[in-house]
């Protein structure tokens, strides 16, 4: 690994320390949202309508008022002045992008089942749940969608204010003509439709709030179990017309995320809205099932991809049209999704001719937003889908034709048919090594063997060469997007008078060791020890600037940040220090805490008294300002563009369809590793999840758009138990983009699997002709291919 | 999810538990809660008042008993599991405990109140089929023993009436063959469909998740009789049922997935 700049002998980055966030986490001290005390706290608990579209006729609150404990109950119409504005929604893709209005709660009409519609106040939890049965809601049962492919033909629509369920229609075709030319010229055309089912995010902590005004200043803090402390604080004060500066928003511990904390949701803003309203605090915490129902969703894509190739297999156009699944409102970036796919749809492969159109449509089902990955793993699965489905065509074997499309490692940085530039890369031995570690040739001479023994239980190997763009991101880019808001990271770093390291970083963690991964970073380049950097972060009061985290942006934009805080910080340090030594800036070198007079060993001035001096002031350089303390804000000039190869296993029982995963090899690349442990830990998880997608989860609705699986005993959350251990490797190929020279990890796991878990299946049951099985693979869906591909009907 | 409030009894003798019973309406007993306190949390199970009888130790015993061993109702899964004395005699019931849910389930859930439950995806009440095992009650006039193949009548429903107890689960010895098939997705899962198959001379079957309640194959175990080969046999696993459809299975597929596990249960009892 090309070495980090380091004022340390005794680096720590690189190293596999264990994260110092754990034992709180593992012995059951953290505090999240539910755990914090409040005194006089009220309870709140929303009803929500059962129905996925209709309008409400009536609602009758007066019996619930009269419920033991309750203090309030109010509808959306009591509320509606409340709202200085509609919930916020950040990234409007097009000019002509429709955004219909979208309250915490709805007065007039419901658009999904778990639309808010009725809200009880009361002393406690229970009195407060207990009161929403005696809520009397008349509804007028209005048409529902539920389908893509349904919505797009406009018969009954979402929101008739509209005219259309198409929320917009976004396009990236930079040559038209080229990719028609290249799809009338090809040797070989292949066609797929892929569904990216929905999913659940199902993070360990479900969401929660606690608004607590504070007498006589009309200010507010909110706790809230949130990755955006930031983004939140900002958008809660334009929505509730509350002033920035009087509003601290504080996340404390956040039992994960991938995404569906990365919003602004109804329950925050109703939660402070209240807590002004009535000034008390006010407090809710998501049950499980309250969660699957209004906590976004991820994916939701109906795909429909084209590969031209030559008679090589060389891929000389990617032609891609999807229809993606709004829900039923705009949450926070929403329609943004699938634009952090669209230039990815070519993979790995140098790709000369390129289009790509994205149709954004509402339904009445609950709102997608970003989930893990974000529109990444849809864009790797298409082409990971569809290149393998080329092999086939051809008859090439698959790993033989990601090679042939390869971006060749010399045409690095590399400027891509969409219009971006892969920072580094070098995918060929990415690949290579995935293919050694799972044994390929052995796996394919077993394969073979099973078949010619006429075993019914088929072994496949599926291939996913994956590259992704993270670290969000260049502000200018994203403007270009018609983002919001920027893509920097603020640190600040400070030396404290006793020398004891504070940092304060804009990101906002929570569960990927920040704390631990930052210190590290901070003790090497100021050659301090780990034990004296303190990290805080997510508490706005603490660290007012900030873009929180999402994206894998944290360590390749935050990080960085505060990298760049610390040598400014060391850079007035050393002034100080020449002042002392009565010597010139340039004549001093730094490590392991002391400034050194090059060339004269004994002339040296200690960090901790430079420390001292600058708290004291006594005796500074003219124009030095006391204290010891540096700021970032860091825009990163690009993405950063991780990628690898993931090898699936898998052993499909033909008379089931009982799919079991039984080895997964993955070697990744995320440039440089600051603590080894901790992307493995990030890789793992990610593994585990895009599995889950592949294998097990989908939330599921009915006709009339009713979410049939609410519990986990429904939807299919996966376990340790069904997951073989990971066998990971890793290549380094530092990132130009940023001065650690790392990339982001924590999607990758999510992006890569589920076109290797799915190349798996296809390649066990080629025998049967079957060319492709949509997520989740379940056993019955596996057996009714098998079924249908035999056509006998048994 | 919190359930709807009610009242709570603690038993402190069977006795005390009929009694209780026999005097509050809409009591329900409360044995490991794992699979009342799920529906109480859901409010599709709303009691006046729960009795607790967890803790009658009396109640918590696998007991030698000559040709059949007697298991106390509150016997918790695990103990059921790990009992030297069923793994030698009664070696199906271990191995079917040991596939139920997780380790906590394990730990809390009863046989009592698994079988008193008596919920058609479950898996003890098809062992107790397929064991021909007799079921023990207790209410207010008094003891009568039930054989388990009259003891399901619907869903969610058997002969048990509500001021009565289940106390003591007795299954038969024996030394053949048996077999438990259970297909699920993830391990911690109910049965999508579930086959038991013992034995001792006569071959019974019985399966889960087939239909409302607990069942017997009893037209494999006629054909095995009529001296249908197992291929053959297996193919009437579905005979007469009308299997549930939800999320993981269409009843085509429940139906396919019988036959399958019925004769790969049959081929390892029988052979
Ligand atoms: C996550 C999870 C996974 C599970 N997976 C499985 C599985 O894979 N397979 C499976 O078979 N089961 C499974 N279960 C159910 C579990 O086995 C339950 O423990 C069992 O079904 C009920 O036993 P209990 O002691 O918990 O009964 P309780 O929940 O206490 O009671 C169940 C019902 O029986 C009544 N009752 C209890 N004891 C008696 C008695 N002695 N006499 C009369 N009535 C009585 C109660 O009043 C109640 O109506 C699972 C449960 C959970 C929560």
């Amino acid at each position: 690994m090309t070495a980090l700049q380091t004022g340390s002998s005794q680096r720590v980055t690189g190293k596999r320390l264990l994260r110092r966030e754990d034992p709180e986490l593992l012995t059951g001290e953290a505090r999240f949202v539910d755990d914090l005390y409040q005194q006089d706290a009220l309870y709140m608990a929303l009803l929500r309508s059962p129905l996925a579209h209709a309008k409400i006729i009536s609602i009758d609150v007066s019996e619930a008022r009269k419920m033991p404990g309750v203090h309030e109950v109010l509808s959306g119409r009591d509320l509606r002045e409340e709202f200085s504005a509609p919930m916020p929604c950040a990234w409007p893709v097009t000019e002509d992008m429709k955004n219909p209005p979208h309250y915490p709660i709805a007065s007039d009409v419901v658009h999904y089942v778990g639309d808010a519609v009725a809200v009880v106040i009361a002393s406690d939890k229970v009195a407060a749940v207990d009161a929403l049965a005696a809520i009397d809601v008349k509804y007028e049962a209005l048409p529902v969608v539920t389908e893509l492919e349904e919505a797009l033909l406009d018969r009954n629509l979402v929101h008739p204010s509209l005219g259309t369920n198409s929320c917009f229609v976004w396009k990236l075709e930079p040559d038209r003509a080229g990719v028609d030319q290249a799809f009338a010229s090809a040797a070989h055309v292949v066609t797929n439709r892929y569904v990216q089912q929905r999913l659940i995010p199902s993070a360990l902590e479900p969401r929660g709030v606690l608004a607590v005004p504070h007498p006589y200043g009309a200010e507010y803090t909110l706790f809230s179990s949130t990755q955006i402390p930031h983004i939140l604080k900002l958008m809660l004060s334009t929505t509730l017309g509350i002033s920035e500066a009087k509003l601290r928003v504080v996340a404390p511990s956040v039992g994960g995320g991938f995404g569906s904390k990365l919003n602004v949701y109804a329950e925050e803003v109703l939660a402070l809205a209240l807590a002004r309203k009535l000034s008390k605090p006010v407090r809710w915490t998501e049950e499980r099932s309250e969660g699957a129902l209004t906590t976004i969703h991820g994916r939701g894509q109906v795909q429909e991809v084209e590969l031209a190739a030559d008679s090589n297999g060389r891929i000389t156009a990617v032609r891609v049209n999807i229809l993606a699944d709004m829900g039923a409102y705009l949450q926070l970036l929403t329609p943004g999704v699938p634009l952090l796919g669209a230039f990815l749809y070519h993979g790995q492969y140098d790709v000369p001719a390129y289009s790509f159109t994205c149709t954004g449509l509402f339904t009445n089902k609950t709102p997608t937003d970003a989930y893990r990955g974000a529109g990444r793993p849809e864009a790797t699965f298409a082409i990971e889908r569809s290149i393998d489905s080329l092999a086939r065509k051809i008859g090439i074997d698959p790993a033989e034709i990601r090679r042939r499309n390869f971006i060749p490692v010399d045409k690095f940085p590399y400027s891509s048919v969409p219009g971006l530039i892969f920072d580094s890369g070098n995918y060929e031995p990415a690949l290579q090594a995935a293919l050694e570690k799972v044994g390929y040739a052995q796996l394919r001479m077993e394969q073979e063997k099973r078949r010619t023994q006429g075993s019914r239980k088929h072994l496949g190997i599926g291939i996913s060469s994956y590259v992704e763009m993270c670290g969000l991101a260049p502000s200018k880019v994203l403007g270009s997007l018609r983002y919001s808001a920027g893509g920097w990271e603020s640190a600040t770093v400070r030396i404290l008078p006793t020398s004891k390291v504070q940092v304060t970083t804009g990101t906002a963690p929570h569960g990927q060791g920040h704390e631990t991964s930052w210190s590290m970073i901070v003790a090497d380049r100021l050659g301090v020890s780990l034990e004296d950097v303190e990290v805080l972060h997510s508490d706005t009061a603490v660290a007012p600037f900030g873009m929180d985290t999402y994206g894998s942006r944290s360590v390749a934009v935050g990080g960085s940040a505060v990298y760049l805080a610390t040598e400014k910080v060391l850079d007035k340090a050393r002034l100080i220090a020449a002042h002392k030594l009565e010597v010139s800036p340039e004549d001093l070198e730094y490590s392991d805490g002391m400034f050194k007079v090059k060339g004269s060993a004994e002339k040296s001035f200690a960090l901790s008294s430079v420390a001292l001096e600058a708290f004291t002031a006594h005796d500074l350089p003219d124009g030095i300002e006391p204290n010891l303390e540096a700021s970032v804000t860091w825009d990163p000039p690009n993405f950063t563009f991780p990628f690898g190869t993931h090898i699936a296993v898998v052993e499909v029982d033909e008379e089931t369809g009982d799919t079991r995963l039984v080895r997964y090899v993955s070697v990744d690349d995320v440039g440089n590793q600051i603590n080894p442990m901790i992307v493995e830990g990030q890789l793992e998880g990610g593994i585990a999840q895009g599995v889950a997608q592949a294998l097990y989860e989908e939330a599921a609705y009915d006709e009339q758009g009713n979410l049939l699986d609410t519990t986990f005993i429904e939807y299919m959350l996966p376990s340790a138990v069904e997951l073989p251990s990971f066998e990971l490797a890793s290549t380094v190929t530092p990132s130009p983009t940023n001065p650690l020279g790392v990339k982001g990890v924590g999607e990758a796991g999510c992006i890569a699997s589920p076109p290797a878990v799915i190349n798996a299946i296809v390649d066990a049951l080629s025998p049967f002709g079957i060319e492709h099985i949509d997520m989740p693979a379940s056993p019955q869906k596996v057996w009714s291919a098998i079924e249908s591909s035999r056509g006998d009907g048994k | 999810m919190f359930p709807a409030s009610f009242d709570y009894a603690k038993a402190n003798s069977v006795a005390d538990a009929v009694s209780i019973l026999t005097s509050v309406d809409d009591a329900k007993l409360l044995a490991g809660g794992h699979s009342l306190l799920p529906l109480m949390k859901l409010r599709l199970a709303t009691p006046s008042m729960l009795v607790d009888i967890g803790s009658l130790s009396e109640l918590s015993y696998i007991e030698d008993k000559g040709d059949y061993v007697a298991i106390g109702a509150l016997t918790r899964h695990h103990d059921i599991q790990n009992s030297r004395l069923l793994k030698s005699e009664v070696p199906i019931l271990p191995y079917v405990a040991s596939q139920v849910g997780d380790p906590q389930v394990r730990h809390r859930g009863t046989i009592g109140g698994s079988i008193s439950h008596g919920d058609g995806a479950s898996d003890l009440p098809a062992a107790a089929l397929a064991l021909d095992a007799r079921l023990v009650l207790v209410g207010p006039t008094g003891e009568r023993v039930i054989p388990a193949t009259e003891f399901f009548v619907g869903f969610l429903e058997t002969v048990m009436s509500p001021d009565e107890l289940l106390t003591e689960v007795r299954v038969s010895k024996f030394s053949g063959g048996w077999s438990f098939q259970k297909f699920n997705r993830r391990a911690q899962d109910w049965a999508i469909v579930g086959v038991a198959a013992v034995n001792d001379g006569n071959t019974r079957v019985s399966l889960v998740n087939m239909g409302p309640t607990p069942l017997r194959a009893s037209a494999v175990e006629e054909a095995l009789m009529g001296g249908a080969s197992i291929e053959a046999a297996s193919k009437k696993a579905s005979e007469g049922l009308d299997p549930p459809e939800d999320l993981n299975a269409s009843s085509r597929y429940r139906r396919h997935l019988a036959e399958v596990l019925t004769r790969r249960a049959l081929t390892e009892a029988l052979g």
